[in-house]
Order: C-alpha cells, then structure tokens, then sequence
C-alpha cells in the first residue's frame, strides 16, 4: 500500500474566544491516498474549511499530527511552510480570490512568481494552465469582464499551474449556477482523471459530492463515508 | 517582480478618488515644505550670495552695517595703495569708496512708505560686482545726477523707470538705467555717482570700501597691512561673510517658522497617508490571505503595500516640485532687518531643495504606510480568508 498523501492523526481543533473553548475537531483521523478524490460534506461550521486550512498549514492544530505531501505540517514553522505551499498545495475558492487588478493571465502567474522559473517559462505554463480550463482566448481580460464560471476556471488554472500535489476546493461551485458548476465539475474530474490530482473539496451540494470518488460526511466530529 | 509593481500601481489606479486625496494633502505639505526651501534659498540669494568670494569690504572699527560706518578720503587713498588688491584694465585698483544711505519711497499707487538703499559709487562698481548687469538704459555719466535702479525698485516703486524723477537727498535726480542682480540685494538698491550723493548730503566721508583682492589667498595679507596701519582704524571682512551675518537672524526665524509650520501639518499628511492605506489593506484583507495561502512571505506582502504608499509619495513629491517650479515666479520683500531697508526676493527652486522635498514625501508616505503593511504582513491567514472584501 502506498504512503497517504494527506494523514490526520487523532487531531483536536479548538478555538479559543477568551475564556471560552469551542471545539471543532475533536480525535479526527483521517488518511487519503495519493490520487484520490475526496469530497466533505456537513452542515455550515462542522469545521469543513477548518480541515482545508489544516491541511495547508494555514491554521495549527490544538493537538494531533497532520502530514501532507511528505511534510509534518503541524510541526512546521511560518516560512518553510510558505515555501512548501507554494510547491505543493493548490487552492480553489468559493469566491474564486481573483486579484481584480490583474488580468486573468496575470492571477494564474501570481503562485509562479514563487519560483524559480524564467518569464518565458512562466508564461508558457500559463498558456497552458489557461489552455486546459478553456480559456485560452480569455487572457488579457480582467475578473470583471469575465462570467463567475470563467473566473472560477481562472481561479482553478492559478492552483494548478505550478503543478501541485493537492488541490484544496473549498465549495468551488458554491458560487455557481447548474451549468456552470457542471463545467467547473467536469474540469476537476478531468484533472483528477487525467493528472492524478489529489483533491480534497468540500462542499454542500450532493450532486456536486457525486462527481468525488469518495464523500466524507461531517458532523461534529463524528464522520461516516459512502 | 514586475507583476508585484503592477499589483501595486494598478491598486494606486483603482483606488485613484482617494488615492488622489491622499496624493493631493501629501503634495500640499510638501510644497509647504519646498516654499521654505525655496524662501531660504531665496534669502541666501539675496543676501550671502550678494556677496562675491574675492571681495573684501572694509567698515570703520565697531561698525556692523555699512549704513552706520564711516572711511574718510585720505584714508580711503591709503587703502588704494595697498598691494594685493586686483586692478581694472585701465590698471586703477579695483577699490571703490562708496556712500550708502536710506531714503523713503512710496509703493507703486499706495501712501505706504518704505526704505530704499541709495549707493553712491564708481561705474567700476559694475566690474567689481558682475552679477549685477544692466537690463535697460545705460550707466550714469560720473559728475552727474543720473541714477541706475536696481529691478526690484523698478517694479515696485518707480513703474515709470527710465526717464522718471526722483528727489534724493537735496538733489533732483534722474533715471538712466535698470539694474538685474541675479535675485541679490542689489536689485533693491538705488545706484549713483558718489561725489555727487556725498554733496547732495553734504557729507565729506564714505561709508564703507569695497576691493577685489588679487588673489583670494590674499585675505590675510590685507588684513594685516590694514591692521597694522594706525591711521586707517578699519575692519576687514570678506564680503560673503558680511552678508551671512546680517542675515543669519532672519533666516533663522523665518526658517523656523516654516519648519514649525511643516512639521504640523506633516502630522497631519501622515495619519492621512495612514489611514488611507489602512483603507487599502481592510478592503483587501481576503486577497492578501489568498497571497499568503498561495506561499507568498509576509514580507513580500509588506513590500508590495510600502511600494504602493511609497508610489501615493513620489506622485505627491511631483506635484509638489510641480507647484514649486510655479512659485518660483513670486517675488516676496521684506524688511532687512539690520539697514531697515526694503528687501525683496525671489523664491528660488534649487535641484536640492526639489530633491529634499521629494525625499520628504516619500519619508512621510513610508511613515504613514508601514503600520498598515505591518498589519497586513501580520494577518493570520485563515481569518484573512473569511473576512469579506471584494
Ligand atoms: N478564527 C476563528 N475563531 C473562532 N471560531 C472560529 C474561527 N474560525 C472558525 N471558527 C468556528 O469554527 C467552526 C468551524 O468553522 P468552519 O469554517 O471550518 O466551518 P465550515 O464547516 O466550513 O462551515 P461553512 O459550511 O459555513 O463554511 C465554526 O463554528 C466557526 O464559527
Ligand atoms: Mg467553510
């Protein structure tokens, strides 16, 4: 069997408002495989984008050991879990995060700049970023000149164009009508399909969990798969 | 990274109604600061530039203004016999005895008197200090009472220049000529003939005597000689340092009052600076913890928003230097302090002046930026996350 790309150990989340605690995880163990396409599902602050965030470094457990990508995530410090984010975590927003002073070019760039490659690298990877979400003819546009749909592509060619180990959706078609969740949907299947991704996204509509090769549901703290 | 400098400037763009308001009270306390600039730069034109490196001028012991001090002839023809002094084509010393004295004019249409400085001299006089030159009209025909006003005068007391009247001492006199002096204080004198001035006064000694030294290593051995003459009883000082005494105390005060008056209102240009780009990371707190989640470095973040305060600077400090280069057309006067005699000058924009008030911008946009970035480096990314924006 291969090594988890994503491995919860017995972790407790809580957060504090003065005095007072409020868990959110509590005991969670949770372990995905590599290429695996997993979907959360649960009721609003079951602690969903809590678990995207831990994943990412982006917020500490209160206890418990997570692994990501081949990096004790919890046990790391600011900077090197900069660095390692920017190698290895892709992330889709529900509100897509476009910067409205770029071009759609230009926020698909934005993780690239974190590396080491050339402007004209930079920019072939961001054709074919673009390229591969449909947009190719979208380039110089900015955010507000595009459709919801389209600049949720933008937001998922931005996770993927520096070619990360693990997507992280946080409700991607939240945003979205039928069809253009659909398009969204069938892009993150294809992506899985084709590159092997590892995806974990949450989200609250069960037809959009159905795309998913896996749903966790979620509700607190107590989990059951389907 | 240019892609960073584009997120900043386009943010400047986007924002551009409060940018502008932000821009537009920065630029107003830095032009505050570059009209002192330019008024100190002005007055040292006026006065200490009056001067020239190689002159030496010459008052009696104990007199500090050349209006209260005193040269009688013979010892003036002493002094003319010294060595190291410079000589004129002709091979005449360049060393000319001059009287000085106050008169009271009329503004142009008012009743408001003023005093004006009248210089009885040698038409060498034009020699010895070259930057004052005719604009208009000729020099005055020694023995007689024709007159050259300085252009300050011309346009401020005697709009009719050349050809009009003037009444000096018991004596009509006429205008022959218009003088320009580079902004120095000769623009606010009167110059004549001395022998003429000395009789319509009914004075028989000069006031002060003017030399160019032949060499400017010669300072010491002048001083000396006239030291050690007991018959002249004069002291010696360059020219330079004549001015910059008489004007130290009112440069001072005026400098004072203008960096008073700057430094409030650069309080003020700060916490604007502040609280717009405050502003500015509140309405992006989502998009700097997306950057962050990206793997963007907290410093980077920083980075970009002091660009950002640094670039509502630097188009302030353009604006400023912009207005400066606009003052530079207002002629001020003043009271010279220690003649009681009208002085007027020009503001004067000078490439360290422009320079000190864009370094001012951009100081005080800084100051006004890094609590913000600060901030915004700070954020904890997930909380970023949740906040609204845009
Ligand atoms: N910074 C914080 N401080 C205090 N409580 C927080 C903080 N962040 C999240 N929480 C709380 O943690 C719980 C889980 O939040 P989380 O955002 O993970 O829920 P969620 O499942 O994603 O909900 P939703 O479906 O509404 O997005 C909620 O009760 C929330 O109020
Ligand atoms: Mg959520």
């Amino acid at each position: 069997m291969t090594a988890p790309v994503v491995e919860f150990q017995r972790v407790s989340k809580s957060y504090f408002r003065g005095e007072q605690e409020i868990p959110v995880l509590k005991d969670f163990s949770l372990s995905v495989p590599p290429g695996r396409f997993l979907a959360i599902m649960g009721p609003s602050g079951s602690g969903k984008t809590t678990i995207l965030n831990l994943v990412a470094g982006l917020d500490r457990p209160t206890q418990g050991t997570i692994r990501a990508a081949g990096l004790t995530v919890s046990q790391q410090g600011e900077s090197d879990l900069a660095r390692w984010r920017a190698r290895h975590i892709g992330f889709v927003f529900q509100f897509y995060n476009l910067i409205p002073v770029l071009t759609a070019a230009e926020n698909v760039e934005l993780p690239l700049l974190l590396s080491t490659l050339t402007r004209q690298e930079r920019a072939t990877h961001v054709r074919a970023a673009l390229g591969l979400v449909g947009l190719k003819d979208r380039i110089d546009h900015y955010p507000r000149q595009l459709s919801g749909g389209q600049e949720q592509r933008v937001g998922i060619a931005r996770a993927i164009v520096s070619d990360p180990t693990i997507l992280l959706a946080d409700e991607p078609t939240g945003n979205l009508d039928r069809s253009a969740a659909e398009a969204v949907m069938a892009l993150l299947t294809k992506l899985h399909r084709e590159l092997n991704k590892t995806i974990l996204m949450v989200t609250h509509d069960p037809r959009t969990a159905d795309y998913a090769q896996e749903t966790l549901h979620f509700d607190k703290g107590t989990v059951a798969s389907s | 990274m240019k892609l960073l400098l584009a997120y900043s400037l386009r943010n400047v763009w986007v924002r551009s109604s409060t940018a502008a308001l932000t821009i537009a009270g920065l630029a107003l306390v830095s032009l505050i600061l570059l009209a002192v600039l330019m008024l100190g730069n002005g007055l040292n034109r006026a006065l200490i530039e009056s001067g020239s490196p190689d002159n030496v001028l010459l008052l009696r012991k104990g007199a500090t203004t050349e209006i209260a001090s005193g040269i009688y002839r013979d010892q003036a023809h002493i002094v003319r016999t010294l060595a190291d002094i410079a000589q004129t084509s002709g091979g005449e010393p360049l060393a000319i005895p001059e009287l000085v004295v106050l008169i009271s004019l009329a503004k142009n249409g008012t009743d408001t008197l003023a005093n004006v400085v009248v210089r009885g001299t040698r038409p060498d006089a034009f020699i010895l200090r070259p930057q004052v030159r005719l604009s208009q009209g000729r020099p005055w025909q020694p023995g007689t009472t024709e007159i050259v006003i300085g252009a300050q005068i011309a346009t401020r007391f005697l709009r009719d220049g050349i050809g009009s009247h003037l009444r000096i001492g018991k004596r009509e006199w006429l205008v022959v000529g218009i003088a320009e002096a580079q902004g120095t204080a000769f623009e606010s004198e009167i110059w004549g003939d001395v022998d003429q001035l000395m009789s319509a006064y009914g004075r028989d000694s000069y006031s002060s005597l003017t030399l160019r030294l032949s060499s400017s290593s010669a300072f010491q051995s002048i001083d000396d000689a006239i030291a050690a003459d007991t018959r002249l009883l004069l002291q010696v000082k360059r020219e330079r340092d004549y001015y910059r005494d008489k004007s130290m105390t009112m440069a001072t005060f005026i400098r004072l009052l203008g960096f008073t008056f700057t430094f409030i209102f650069a309080v003020g240009a700060v916490l604007g600076g502040t609280m717009t780009m405050y502003g500015a990371v509140a309405s992006r707190t989502r998009e700097i913890g997306m950057l962050r989640a990206l793997g963007f470095q907290p410093h980077q973040i920083l980075s970009a928003l002091l660009f950002e305060s640094l670039t509502l600077g630097a188009l302030a400090g353009l604006l400023a230097i912009g207005g400066g280069t606009a003052l530079q057309f207002v002629t001020l006067s003043t009271m010279n302090f220690s003649t009681f005699s009208e002085l007027a000058f020009r503001l004067t924009l000078t490439p360290a002046s422009a320079l000190s008030t864009m370094g001012f911008a951009l100081g005080i946009s800084m100051i006004g930026g890094i609590p913000p970035a600060i901030r915004a480096a700070r954020l904890s990314v997930a909380a970023a996350l949740r906040a609204p924006g845009r």
